[in-house]
């Protein structure tokens, strides 16, 4: 993929830099903040933008523009995090499955059903109850769901790619299944990878919300958009601003993340894209 | 071939579905054998005394080796015994039917919903492709992806219940008191569960249909002299229904389960809520019995999504799905 | 599956059917935040189960009114030994169980053999310990024996584990409640609502209401749009955050009362560094009370400076005795050998109150160098680690027993204060039944304690109903838990 291709894909170019942005924004809350966001008075909560907080306070006096910008880094780590346990599980298990065949695939499939039998949030639930709620438990619970996707992709992606001539050649030529699954089959498959992780991605922030929302996902005083959502959310009546901003974040970064993953995705390799690609279904 | 391949791919596809369960069944009692959290504490409070808490312990059976409850509780479920729930004393089965009796028909209103919505609009936006309705209907498709349903829930019942008036703004009325008033409580979390699925729905069609269009075969057809339009409705659609099938798959064994937030909106008493509470009472018999019925309705609704492939889709049988 | 056009036309139909169906003028609908896990009293501790039933299905010998005073229930009178030993009660007489079933001193006798028994479930059976001996007189008299003098003994009896249960339906109270009430139990859909409807052959005068119905509503946004939408008609406590959408509201009336539960942020007396009364005081002197009564509880709660009910006569206020004084705190940890602060955790059970207060608590610490941890845990898991295991620093939970003083002469409780000369005033408090003596016992435990900062003493939980403006007879206080349906009617 060049530079060309993207001039030709504006919404790819839109989506990346408005993704890029929102994550710059959440990076720098790691070095700095207008306010730190565990400084409580309530004698200036509930103000609404002014010159001091650009996007007001919220019910504990906290800056809103300090909580979101580190509410968007927890969300999109969290996310992050959670694809990266997908990738890492699930893509040698979709790449074996090819590579060798047989009873392996059968056990990965089966495996793979094993996961997805277990719902997100029903994970999140065991673990939160395990463990105690918190970012990590999200992670898994997001994790846990993107492992069989990856899996799917990884697996559907390879088999195309596996019936190809320079796959059957390098077979020839003695190369064990290892290295077909290494040398040939993941990089062939990388830009599916690309794509369905940024669409992993929107969709793991939008389950860090749900699972916020519900009192299973992040917690105080560390924040996330989807805890600045419920906070607000027995509000909305009387500050509805406090929900419309990280309502509106989440909403933003979200539609984001998916035009640059329709962009890229319109800017691959058309022979790879009809293979495989999975779209979560939540 | 045929015939007896079929059978032999149906079979294995029905064992490792059983064993599918097997293991989760084995996972679930794992898992909640290691809580933390005495139940019988829970029940009786802070101010109960330890032989208080010592013979509830006695009386709900919790001081016996686990293999034992474990393979009670397999044996039990296969001749349809789920067992008792701790707090509420009742079958675990009769509670797990009354919850589904909410679920089951929520996921299948937003199911539909999402069908009437979004295949309608996939198919709209791939035949104006690359025009202004295209454009405005994949907006409105990753709008609608991008809202977290528990808000979109609450602005709904802020419209149509606080402002208008038009209908309930929750709760669950039984299907045999009153049918009309149980189906109008379902609308509006129908739709807050219907809208993101819509729009997923939406963009594969558009997707599929505008892969199909660039085949072969659509390109035989309009060099017959179809149009666009009448190429995609003939032979797109038909064909772009494969790729369809396996999202409303997925969608539907993920509303089952997803709806719990939803269902927390609209204090609707569904499957996810009760897990969610019998955890935090820890009625383990509750929560083992409930999950292993949500598990179960996930994998046969994949299994019957694999099944209906390998008979619809002549190319995947040389492999498993 | 439905074709699309008649789904659409099905919909269309129905948006057009009137919205909301109107309460009928003697029934109601009230919101409740929490589910019952059962529906028995006498076996379980969670106050869901008295918000429903208490009162309502189930009645004890004696009642708690509003005010928290002892009222005959089904005993129309008692009589008590000078050495306030034996307890003799007369029962109303010709009164039946829902079940058709009828109650006399034989019902009692079984109550309360049950609740004592070895194997009994019963959530209070403490205080319930001084009884040695129930016995028959006849139908219509029973006789209680005590082993020592309780100042609280009516009181107890009048409490929803004490209700009195039948032995034919003792076992299903659980699912099936059958109780003397004035309100029989109909119907309960889990997860969803329990529906009760007047009892007719009640024994005294009906209630205006002829049913009731409880929704169980956890969200607080869906419990404010239910209100607005109408579709319930109250709620007994409703999350102090959002009463700013019904206060000024004409069609609504915001009831603001108080409650028995004084929250505290609890300290583990046994641990370093909180055995060091200085730690304590420092800590004290950190808090700044106002703010967390604004920020957890938006100005409803009421401040305390001990483990007492402000609304009680007995109680003493010791606010003042460790003002809001950073550089004190400062200097008292300094003297303790802790300069520099130290790092402790917060365990914060499920409820808003304390997830507020901590995190407050935890900005206010901080301003002393002393760097909280906070720990969010869900009920089980917070009675398994706070109550059972003790393993905790800090913790903050309300404490709703009326008249709990008594938990400060326990070394054993959770927060581990062991102090003799408190042992002994509770004891003579306990065998003490003249008022005024009473009440000096009382008060100077209450001075101990706060003088000791044996936890930090935050503020008297409120109780904020949210009722609809045509309804009236709600009890505004909460000396007991439950939502007494007696007195509550429609007016027009």
């Amino acid at each position: 993929m060049t530079w060309g291709a993207i001039r030709q894909h504006p919404s790819l170019y839109i989506g990346l830099i408005a993704a890029a942005a929102f994550a710059l924004l959440g990076l720098i809350s790691l070095w700095w903040t207008p306010y730190p966001i565990e400084q409580i008075a309530i004698a200036r909560r509930f103000h609404g933008p002014m010159a001091e907080h650009w996007l007001g306070t919220d019910h504990l006096g906290r800056d809103m523009l300090s909580l979101v910008m580190s509410g968007t880094l927890t969300s999109f780590v969290v996310a992050a995090l959670g694809v990266l346990i997908g990738v890492g599980l699930g893509v040698p298990m979709g790449l074996a499955a090819v590579a060798w065949g047989g009873a392996l695939e059968w056990l990965v499939l089966r495996l793979s059903d094993l996961t997805f039998a277990f719902p997100a949030i029903v994970v999140a639930i065991l673990i939160a109850a395990l463990a105690g709620p918190g970012e990590t438990n999200a992670i898994i619970a997001i994790g846990v769901f993107n492992i069989p996707v990856f899996a799917r992709v990884a697996r559907g992606g390879a088999l195309a790619v596996a019936t190809q001539d320079f796959v059957a050649a390098a077979r020839l030529a003695g190369l064990g299944n290892w290295a077909i699954a290494v040398r040939h089959l993941l990089p062939n498959i990388m830009s599916l990878l690309i794509v369905q992780g940024t669409i992993q991605l929107s969709l793991g922030i939008l389950a860090e919300a749900g699972l916020s929302y519900i009192g299973l996902g992040t917690q105080p005083p560390a924040t996330s958009l989807g805890l600045m959502l419920r906070d607000a959310q027995s509000l909305f009546l009387i500050h509805p601003w406090l929900s419309v901003v990280p309502g509106l974040t989440i909403v933003f970064v979200v539609i984001a993340l998916n035009i640059a993953g329709d962009g890229l995705r319109d800017a691959m390799d058309p022979r790879l894209r009809r293979e495989g690609l999975a779209h979560g279904a939540g | 071939m045929g015939v007896t391949f079929l059978a032999l791919y149906f079979f294995r596809r029905f064992a490792g579905f059983a064993v599918t369960l097997f293991v989760a069944a084995l996972i679930i009692f794992l898992l909640l054998d290691l809580l933390p959290g005495d139940p019988a504490r829970f029940i009786l409070g802070i101010n109960a005394t330890p032989e208080a808490v010592a013979a509830l312990r006695d009386q709900m059976g919790l001081d016996a080796p686990a293999h034992e409850r474990f393979f009670g509780w397999i044996g039990g479920m296969l001749t349809g015994d789920f067992g008792i729930s701790t707090t509420q004393r009742l079958p675990v089965s009769q509670l797990i039917a009354e919850r589904m009796a909410v679920t089951l028909p929520l996921s299948l209103i937003a199911m539909v919903v999402s069908i009437a919505v979004g295949l309608p609009m996939g198919i709209l936006a791939a035949m104006r492709r690359g025009k202004a309705t295209d454009t405005a209907l994949m907006v409105l498709a990753q709008t609608g992806v991008a809202i977290p349903n528990f808000w979109f829930g609450m602005l709904l019942t802020l419209l149509f219940s606080v402002t208008l008036r038009w209908l309930p703004t929750g709760g669950f009325i039984p299907w045999d008191e009153d049918p009309g008033a149980t189906l109008r409580g379902l609308i509006l979390p129908g739709l807050a569960l219907a809208l993101p699925q819509a729009s997923i729905l939406a963009r594969v069609m558009r997707t599929a249909l505008v892969d199909i269009t660039e085949q072969d075969f659509i390109r035989t057809a309009r060099a017959k002299g179809l149009t666009k339009s009448e190429a995609i409705w003939r032979h797109g659609v038909r064909n772009a229904l494969l790729p369809v099938l396996t999202i409303l798959g997925l969608q539907f064994a993920y509303l089952i389960a997803g709806t719990i937030i939803v269902e927390n909106v609209f204090y609707l008493p569904g499957l996810g809520r009760l897990i969610f509470t019998a955890i935090s009472e820890r009625d383990l018999v509750l929560v083992r019995g409930a999950t292993i019925a949500l598990v179960l309705v996930t994998t046969l609704t994949m299994l019957v999504v694999d099944l209906t492939y390998a008979l619809v889709d002549p190319r995947l049988k040389g492999r498993d799905a | 599956m439905i074709s699309r056009k008649s789904l659409a036309l099905a919909l269309f139909g129905l948006m057009l059917a009137s919205g909301t169906a109107l309460a009928q003028s003697n029934e109601i609908r009230i919101g409740v935040a929490l589910e019952p896990p059962a529906l028995d009293p006498t076996a379980g501790a969670a106050e869901a189960i008295d918000v429903v039933v208490y009162q309502n299905i189930f009645e004890g010998l004696v009642r708690i009114d509003q005010s928290g005073a002892v009222q005959p229930g089904l005993a129309d009178s008692w009589s008590i030994s000078e050495d306030g030993l034996t307890y003799r009660f007369v029962l109303h007489e010709g009164i039946t169980f829902h079940d058709g079933t009828s109650f006399d001193a034989e019902d009692v006798k079984f109550t309360f053999d049950r609740l004592l028994a070895e194997d009994s479930v019963n959530a209070q059976k403490a205080l319930y310990a001084p009884i040695s001996a129930v016995s028959v007189i006849d139908p219509a008299t029973v006789e209680f024996t005590l082993s020592r003098p309780d100042g609280l003994f009516l009181f107890n009896l009048g409490r929803g584990d004490a209700v009195i249960v039948a032995p034919e339906s003792a076992d299903s109270n659980g699912t099936e409640p059958i109780g003397t009430g004035p309100f029989a139990f109909v119907q309960w859909d889990r997860g969803s609502r329990v529906v009760l409807e007047q009892y007719g052959p009640y024994w005294g005068d009906l209630p205006a209401l002829t049913k009731a119905t409880y929704l169980f509503i956890s969200d607080t946004a869906t419990m404010t749009n239910a209100l607005l939408a109408g579709d319930v008609d109250g709620t007994n406590n409703f999350a102090p955050e959002a009463l700013a959408v019904f206060e000024g509201n004409p069609q609504f009336k915001v009831l603001v009362g108080s409650t028995e539960g004084e929250t505290i942020l609890s300290t583990n007396n046994r641990k370093a560094p909180f055995d060091d009364l200085r730690v304590r005081q420092a800590m004290a002197h950190a808090l700044d009370r106002q703010e967390i009564i604004d920020g957890a509880t938006y100005g409803y709660g009421v401040p305390i400076g001990t483990h007492f009910a402000p609304h009680h006569p007995y109680y003493l206020d010791l606010v003042g005795t460790y003002p809001h004084d950073l550089e004190k705190a400062k200097a008292l940890l300094a003297e303790a050998g802790y300069p520099d602060g130290f790092s402790a955790t917060l365990k914060l059970p499920p409820v808003a109150y304390a997830r507020l207060s901590g995190q407050i608590i935890a900005s206010q610490f901080a301003e002393v160098g002393i760097k909280l941890e906070l720990i969010n845990a869900e009920w089980a898991q917070w009675l398994e680690d706070v109550f059972a295991n003790k393993d905790f620093d800090l913790t903050i939970i309300s404490h709703v027993e009326p008249f709990d003083i008594g938990i400060y002469a326990n070394p054993d409780y959770y927060f581990g204060y062991d102090n003799a000369d408190v042992q002994a005033l509770n004891e003579t408090l306990n065998a003490t039944t003249d008022e005024a003596e009473r009440q000096a016992l009382a008060q100077e435990i209450q001075t101990v304690i706060a003088v000791d900062a044996v936890n930090g003493y935050l503020f008297e939980l409120a109780q904020t109903g949210v009722w609809n403006a045509k309804l009236d007879g709600m009890w505004q206080n909460a000396p007991v838990e439950g939502v007494v349906l007696r007195d509550i009617h429609w007016v027009e």
